[in-house]
């Protein structure tokens, strides 16, 4: 049987399938506004800061329901972004070292209660450390549901705030003039970037997770300069790096899903940096070569 | 043999000032995602040198290593000048890329071998007592301690040498450029010096906690003192004590060395955020509390002494008028009339308040 009547008819497959779909296209099209605010990093932090949250939803209930898991990784994922920009805005570190102790001292937290969590005798927990580089084959259907209600509620907030989410990324200052709550909107991003990462934990994890918000964006800015042309590039960037990476992972039961989600993302922004038409490298540098001879043949035919 | 829990107190110490030593200078020069990214891109070259060496060698791993490093800072720095996307993005784009390289190599040919992907995240300090040193059949106690001692002195000497050089180059760029000494070489080298750092912590800590050995130390110092050598000197002595502890409260809890480690590196740092003397963030609550107090405290001898004498003097003198007119809070109106009366710059008489000599004197300099 072809991959592809098994994409509809096996269980596993189908779940797979639509679950890093739906991760690839809610994270391609919140990575485009956190890129364009250069905000890209922020996710990276973000990710790595919901890993306490895991463990510390685990431990209060024992129990690994998707759904509570989640909600734990958001709310530390929260806290995290929060402490960030407060350390930015009211201590005298900056940016870069404040990324990095929130990223590195979150996740750090995390590994303590994750390895306190397993080495304990304790036979339910096994599959909490999958939330590392994630493992898409044990998704289940009601995975997929939970990530597909989380990720709809996050599509339509940026349907409706399409407007507002444009102007604060690309002018935050010319937004506050114009009377747009600007840190309501900032908010709302930061909170839509915290949804778009706890979906994609369970599939790509907690360490790679942030370059699914980065990748998706980058390449998709190299084909149009329209914002919403690029969300909707972005998410189809997304998905396809999502589905592929899964698939591949799932074929081969010892690749932990994440880093070929990621390697899939990086071919598909490799090829658009050099190859998309217009913005792409190569072509940048046929026009320059081109510009040369015809330089060279001008000053020539002047002598 | 040495005590297994002696040599990871050792290594851990060694490991946290080896990694604070470039730490204060990455954080002044607004590099700790560089090093962030440095960390994770070094592991497709260890595995590279695993493979080609056949098996664990140390000078195969730290050239794998450098060479990754390498190729990541200047695809980064490419990347970046492209001007198709942020220096942000270009970090973001390459370091998961080559980590996603390494753990995909990792899970697929060395899975349960030697290498595996938890190591990679936080490593196995744990066993450092369990590989020694072998040299002409001498056992010369845990590999890794000699490896962390002798980065411990590479980066010394690294400090030492170049301070005056390394110190002008962080802070004023141009003027060590135009004095002769080359910003973009130090740069450089210490670029060098943090990936060799990396590797030679990445076994024992693994990828993303080198990152909080050399970050947070240098961040928590740098909340502590306004001097270059202070900070480095503190930075190391902040590592070494969670080294200790974080030691500690693994074997309590029996988890990973590494994880606690970080975490009371965490703490510490929350800790000096919070009640640091010069930077601190319940100083600054308190100076500025106590400015807002003095504030007041003029404004209310201000405008006492401006309708003093003059009609409705009494009316402007009352505690109701004051918060209306200074637009103050009932509480805070009476809280800055008790001040001023504790400090004898004005008197209560007949129900409204009079400035006495000492008020007066400092309410026309004020304005003066």
């Amino acid at each position: 049987m072809s991959i592809f009547t098994e994409l509809f008819t096996d269980y596993t497959l189908r779940n797979v399938a639509l679950g890093s779909a739906l991760l690839g296209v809610v994270s391609g099209v919140l990575g485009c506004f956190a890129v364009l605010r250069r905000q890209g990093l922020i996710g990276d932090a973000l990710a790595h800061a919901a890993l306490p949250g895991i463990c510390i939803a685990y431990l209060l209930t024992g129990a690994k329901t998707p759904l509570v898991l989640m909600l734990g990784a958001a709310v530390s994922g929260w806290i995290g972004v929060w402490a960030l920009l407060r350390l930015v805005q009211h201590t005298r570190i900056k940016e870069d070292a404040a990324l990095g102790i929130v990223l590195s001292a979150f996740f750090g937290f995390g590994i303590l209660l994750l390895t306190f969590i397993s080495r304990r005798n304790d036979a339910n927990q096994a599959g909490l450390d999958k939330y590392l580089f994630g493992q898409a084959a044990t998704l289940t259907t009601g995975d997929v549901e939970a990530m597909a209600v989380l990720g709809m509620i996050a599509l339509v907030l940026v349907a409706v705030f399409f407007k507002e989410l444009k102007i604060l990324a690309f002018d935050s200052e010319f937004a506050a003039s114009l009377g747009f709550n600007t840190h309501a909107i900032n908010l709302l991003l930061t909170t839509l970037i915290v949804v778009a990462i706890v979906i994609g934990l369970r599939t790509v994890g907690v360490v790679l997770m942030a370059a699914m918000l980065i990748g998706p964006a980058v390449a998709a800015r190299q084909w149009t300069n329209k914002l919403s042309v690029m969300c909707a590039l972005a998410a189809l960037f997304g998905a396809l790096a999502g589905v592929s990476g899964a698939l591949i992972s799932i074929s081969e039961s010892r690749l932990p899903t994440g880093p070929m989600v990621i390697l899939s993302m990086t071919v598909i922004a490799a090829f658009s940096v050099f190859f998309a038409p217009a913005r792409g490298l190569v072509w940048e540098w046929v026009q320059l070569a081109r510009h040369r001879a015809q330089l060279r043949r001008g000053l020539a035919a002047g002598k | 043999m040495m005590d297994p829990g002696l040599a990871i107190i050792l290594t851990g110490v060694l490991i946290s000032i080896a990694c604070a030593l470039p730490g204060a200078f990455l954080v002044l020069r607004k590099m700790a995602m560089m090093a962030d990214a440095i960390s994770h891109a070094i592991l497709p070259g260890i595995v590279a040198a695993y493979f080609l060496a056949r098996g664990p060698d140390l000078l195969a791993g730290f050239l794998g290593a450098a060479a990754a490093a390498v190729i990541t800072v200047s695809l980064i720095e490419a990347l970046a000048n492209t001007r198709k996307m942020g220096g942000d993005s270009a970090i973001g784009l390459v370091f998961p890329a080559m980590f996603a390289l390494g753990t995909f190599l990792v899970s697929k040919y060395f899975a349960n071998v030697h290498l595996d992907n938890d190591a990679v995240l936080y490593g196995n300090i744990e066993f450092v007592g369990f590989e020694n040193m072998l040299v002409m059949g001498f056992n010369l106690g845990p590999q890794a301690l000699w490896v962390m001692a002798i980065l411990c002195v590479i980066n010394l000497l690294f400090v030492g040498l170049l301070f005056k050089e390394l110190k002008l180059s962080t802070f004023d760029p141009g003027l060590a450029a135009a004095l002769g000494f080359s910003p973009v070489l130090l740069h450089y080298l210490l670029m060098t010096v943090t990936s060799v750092t990396a590797v030679g912590a990445f076994t024992a800590v693994g990828a993303v906690l080198v990152v909080a050995l050399m970050i947070i130390p240098a961040a928590t110092a740098y909340l502590l003192t306004d001097d270059l050598k202070q900070m480095i000197v503190i930075s190391c002595l902040v590592g070494a004590l969670a080294a200790v502890l974080g030691y500690g409260i693994a074997r309590l809890i029996n988890a990973s060395v590494s994880g606690a480690i970080v975490t009371v590196l965490g703490v510490q740092f929350l800790l000096v955020v919070l009640f640091s003397p010069a930077h601190g963030l319940v100083a600054k609550a308190r100076r500025l509390e106590r400015q807002r107090v003095q504030f007041a405290l003029q404004s209310l001898l201000v405008h006492l002494h401006h309708h003093e004498a003059q009609v409705g003097e009494e009316h402007e003198a009352e505690l109701r008028h004051l918060s209306a007119e200074l637009r103050w809070t009932r509480d805070f109106a009476e809280r800055i009339v008790n001040t001023a009366l504790d400090r004898n710059y004005i008197v209560r008489q007949n129900g409204h308040l009079v400035l006495t000599q000492d008020g007066r004197q400092l309410a026309s300099r004020l304005i003066a």
